[in-house]
């Protein structure tokens, strides 16, 4: 008081007052539980009611989870178990299916002693969508990337080692047409016989030319037939081949129903529109009972390659609206500077247009890749044993009938790291594109 | 100037049409159109001749043929002498209710998680975050599954509502949520417009609204039971049961029987007539104080008068009809009475609209975020409040972002509604597309009809769709 008003008049003050901490309220975790939870009454009633909904969901959930059982051979065995630990009332995971049918559940019922090959075919797969995922992994492993595909065919389905050759050779010659007798016939020349002559050669040649190698040097694994594939590896190899495949057909899509061309345009239109307008479902009960209506009698060919072309058009049929509208977002302002370089109209897709406009439809396209991947589950309707119906299977044994919760819960939470991470994936690459506003 | 001369007219090339960029597309399309109407017609000779190979013809009479199965829930009335089309029918209903149930629980769910995924409020917001990122990552399928086992699972038998200690119904006794479905009370009226049946004096009623067919074979001899059809237990009477009605008149009610309460189709169209009017009404009032407001700047009071206009005519009709709850009740093994919501529906709804509504939310978080925070800044400089500024300035805004994607979810979801295979849900897929192939043999027919309903539905929400786009689209002027 003293020094407060010492020269001047009673309102105002003249001297300093010693700095003070900022009240307990202001600061720290007081302050951001007041304004993130408690800042109104309908705040605190929601998060009493978030608390509540958080408490009631893990106390139910942790003990059942944590205080699972994991060693017995059947249902009832865990029951016993469960009863001498816990009592017969306690609620506890039984979790000793998945410990027993765990290989089960991922591979279906490829044989025993050949796991290692769905293993090491994961192992490829990862190592050929690293060069493509990330951009710091050298370049030069691209080429581990185009021979994988063939790669994994083998080592999955196994057979000869000359069918994936024979079938390599076919991409190896339209290559050296295109690289050597461009100059000689002309560009358009070079690119119909490209086309052409490997087909022919895939056609006549390749089948024989492979069991011809095939008979002098036989270089071959243990063939397993698609019946036998189930589980997890089953979705992803669905998954995968429909995602690697579906995208490029999806930007022809994309271009065709942007195109000034009527035909091909209409032809687009009605493609994207009658793929999307039915379920999933309903196509793939076409691929099993109708294709054989569709197809020279006495056609017959693989029920998992049948869902694979299905599942790709109808993703790519999807992918095409998400390209649309990256392809319409650019601004006009793109296609003209690319014409008025003197493209043509591949170049200037492939150089201007297309970089722009799928880096505008990542998250799309990444969300029709997470539903496809999603919508592998389906194939259990058809007959092949995806991770559900292998579920079923499960309970239909005597020792398992009856579990349900811990068989859902695996195979919901390895879908979810999955597809989870693909989107994380996708954020990721979002980001890394992202050129403006940095 | 005598100098410059058009270029030399030179004559049409063969090589023009490749090299040449104004015949090239002609060149191009030609090709294409040749080489697309090639892959028809091969595919259109094939599907000829293993039809032919089999024995097959092409011919939707099958149709018109009885269906002789079961159909486990109906909102119109079928029996299985009925034809394959009409089980059709019955499973497209059954599609649409799911969709239509979906859709709007989708919505809201969605609407609400969305918003309080922005809110500040940290917990709430991770745990909306958990539910979305939940239900976006793991298989439709495999949460309609586990819903249903949770369902058939883990819930009370109904005689586990027998006795003191067990389970007890909710809602003031009302509703039972049992591992055979859910039982919730249905509104009958006594004097329903589809006509009411009427108990023999010495039946009880509840008994008699159980089985009204055997009573009336006791009672009224056995031509009424071929007239009167009865779909009472579901609760949608249908017009053969009001004829026979009106015929027999309200003698029988003389007679000293029971009238017992019943609801029909033309009672619900009444309500929601009288429901469409008392809306109207309160719009034209709504309007008439805008004019007031307008004219005098005072606003006449309304919200009380537009509540009563809707609600009025509503209580008169309803008391007009004589309207009653009728509870679901404990009977010998199961409940009667009631509607029954079964298992399959219910675990398919719940998955769906869950499911659904998990990105509805993120396509209203997006709508909001996509509103830039100038125009929240902006609103607030103009004097309006937080209120106000969410209604008029940020939701129209937001709305032209999100209704486009929320329709297309609405698609999704319908579309969706075919994963009904996995519960049993008796579908347009499952009686089109099931029984009705198995039992016939046409999957050719059956397929192409399945498909054709699935694509003009999709084209029809996607048509509305556009019109509604086009009238909310900015208007660049």
């Amino acid at each position: 008081m003293s020094d407060t008003h010492a020269q001047t008049v009673a309102y105002v003050r003249d001297s300093m007052i010693d700095q003070q901490d900022p009240p307990l309220t202001q600061v720290g975790a007081v302050k951001w539980i007041r304004e993130n939870l408690f800042s109104g009454w309908l705040n605190i009633l929601l998060t009493l009611l978030s608390l509540w909904v958080i408490y009631a969901a893990l106390s139910h959930l942790l003990p059942w989870a944590l205080r699972g059982i994991w060693d017995a051979s059947s249902l009832s065995e865990c029951r016993a178990i469960r009863d001498e630990l816990y009592g017969a009332d306690a609620s506890v995971a039984c979790w000793a299916v998945l410990a027993e049918r765990w290989p089960q559940l991922i591979f279906g019922f490829y044989p025993k002693d050949l796991y290692w090959r769905p293993i090491l075919a994961f192992l490829l797969f990862l190592a050929a969508v690293a060069p493509v995922l990330f951009s710091s992994v050298p370049r030069k492993a691209l080429w581990v990337t185009a021979l994988a595909p063939f790669a994994l065919f083998w080592l999955l389905w196994g057979g000869s080692l000359w069918g994936p050759i024979a079938a390599i050779l076919g991409f190896v010659i339209g290559w050296a047409i295109m690289t050597f007798a461009a100059p000689k016939i002309g560009s358009l020349g070079a690119v119909i016989l490209t086309i052409i002559v490997p087909v022919l050669y895939w056609l006549f040649v390749a089948g024989p030319l492979a069991s011809g190698l095939a008979s002098v040097l036989p270089l071959a694994l243990q063939s397993v037939p698609t019946q036998n594939m189930g589980g997890f590896m089953l979705a992803t190899i669905i998954g995968v081949s429909g995602i690697v495949l579906s995208l490029p057909l999806g930007i022809l899509l994309a271009l065709g129903r942007q195109s000034d061309m009527f035909i091909i345009n209409k032809f687009s239109v009605a493609f994207i529109e009658i793929i999307r307008g039915v379920p999933l479902i309903v196509w793939l009960f076409t691929a099993s009972l109708l294709l054989n209506y569709f197809l020279p009698p006495g056609t017959n060919f693989d029920l998992m390659l049948r869902v694979i072309i299905m599942v790709t058009l109808f993703s790519a049929a999807y992918i095409a609206e998400v390209v649309r509208g990256g392809l319409a977002a650019l601004p006009k302002g793109q296609y003209e500077a690319a014409d008025a370089l003197g493209l043509d109209y591949w170049k200037s897709m492939r150089l201007i247009i297309l970089p722009q406009a799928l880096k505008i439809s990542i998250p799309g396209i990444v969300n029709t890749f997470i539903g496809l991947f999603k919508d592998t589950t389906l194939v259990v309707f058809i007959g092949l044993l995806d991770p559900i119906g292998l579920s079923n299977s499960i309970r239909a044994t005597t020792d398992w009938n009856g579990v349900y919760w811990e068989l859902f819960v695996f195979i919901g939470l390895c879908f979810f790291i999955f597809c989870f991470s693909m989107g994380r994936y996708s954020l990721f690459l979002e980001k890394k594109l992202r050129r403006e506003h940095r | 100037m005598a100098t410059m001369t058009d270029p030399p007219e030179r004559g049409f090339r063969l090589s023009q049409l490749i090299f040449d960029t104004r015949y090239r597309s002609m060149t191009i399309q030609v090709v294409a159109m040749i080489l697309i109407a090639l892959l028809l017609s091969w595919l259109i000779s094939n599907t000829i001749h293993n039809l032919e190979a089999l024995g097959k013809d092409f011919d939707f009479g099958f149709l018109g043929q009885p269906a002789g199965y079961d159909i486990n829930q109906q909102l119109i009335d079928y029996n299985n002498q009925m034809s394959h089309g009409r089980a059709a029918l019955v499973g497209i209903l059954n599609t649409l209710l799911v969709a239509v149930l979906g859709c709007a629980l989708a919505t809201v769910l969605g609407v609400i998680a969305g918003v309080l995924r922005l809110s500040n409020n940290w917990v709430v917001s991770r745990l909306t975050a958990v539910y979305v990122e939940g239900f976006r990552n793991v298989p439709l399928l495999l949460w309609i599954v586990l819903i249903f086992a949770l369902m058939t699972e883990s819930m009370p038998t109904p005689r586990d509502f027998r006795g003191e200690d067990g389970s007890s119904m909710i809602l003031g006794e009302s509703v039972a949520i049992t591992n055979r479905g859910v039982y919730i009370p249905n509104v009958v009226f006594s004097r329903s417009l589809g006509g009411n049946e009427v108990a023999a004096p010495e039946a009880p009623a509840p008994a008699a609204a159980a089985s009204p067919s055997t009573n009336m074979a006791g009672t009224y001899g056995a031509s009424r039971i071929a007239t009167g059809g009865a779909g009472v237990q579901t609760g949608q009477n249908n017009d053969a049961t009001s004829t026979a009605a009106d015929a027999s008149g309200g003698a029988e009610a003389g007679e000293g029987g029971e009238v017992i309460p019943t609801s029909s189709v033309w009672d619900w169209l009444l309500i929601l007539a009288v429901l469409i009017a008392g809306g109207v009404g309160a719009k034209v009032l709504g309007t008439r104080a805008t004019h007031i407001q307008e004219a005098t700047g005072k606003r006449p009071m309304t919200l009380p008068f537009q509540i009563a206009s809707v609600l009025v005519p509503v209580i008169v009709v309803l008391l007009l009809l004589g309207a009653s709850l009728d509870k679901p009740e404990l009977g010998g093994f199961n409940f009667d009475g009631g509607v029954h919501l079964r298992n399959s529906l219910i675990a398919l709804w719940l998955a769906l609209s869950l499911y659904t509504g998990a990105f509805i939310a993120e396509i209203v978080r997006g709508g909001i975020l996509a509103i830039s925070k100038g125009q929240t800044e902006a609103a607030y400089a103009l004097g309006l409040r937080p209120g106000t500024t969410m209604n008029l300035v940020i939701l129209p805004q937001a709305l032209r972002v999100i209704i486009p994607p929320l329709i297309s979810q609405f698609l999704n979801l319908t579309k969706n509604s075919s994963l009904a295979i996995a519960v049993g849900y008796m579908d347009v897929r499952s009686t089109l597309g099931g029984i009705t192939i198995n039992q016939t043999g046409r999957e050719l027919e059956g397929m192409l009809l399945l498909g054709l309903f699935y694509l003009v539905l999709s084209l029809l929400i996607s048509g509305v769709m556009n019109i509604y786009n086009s009238s909310v689209k900015l208007k660049e002027r």
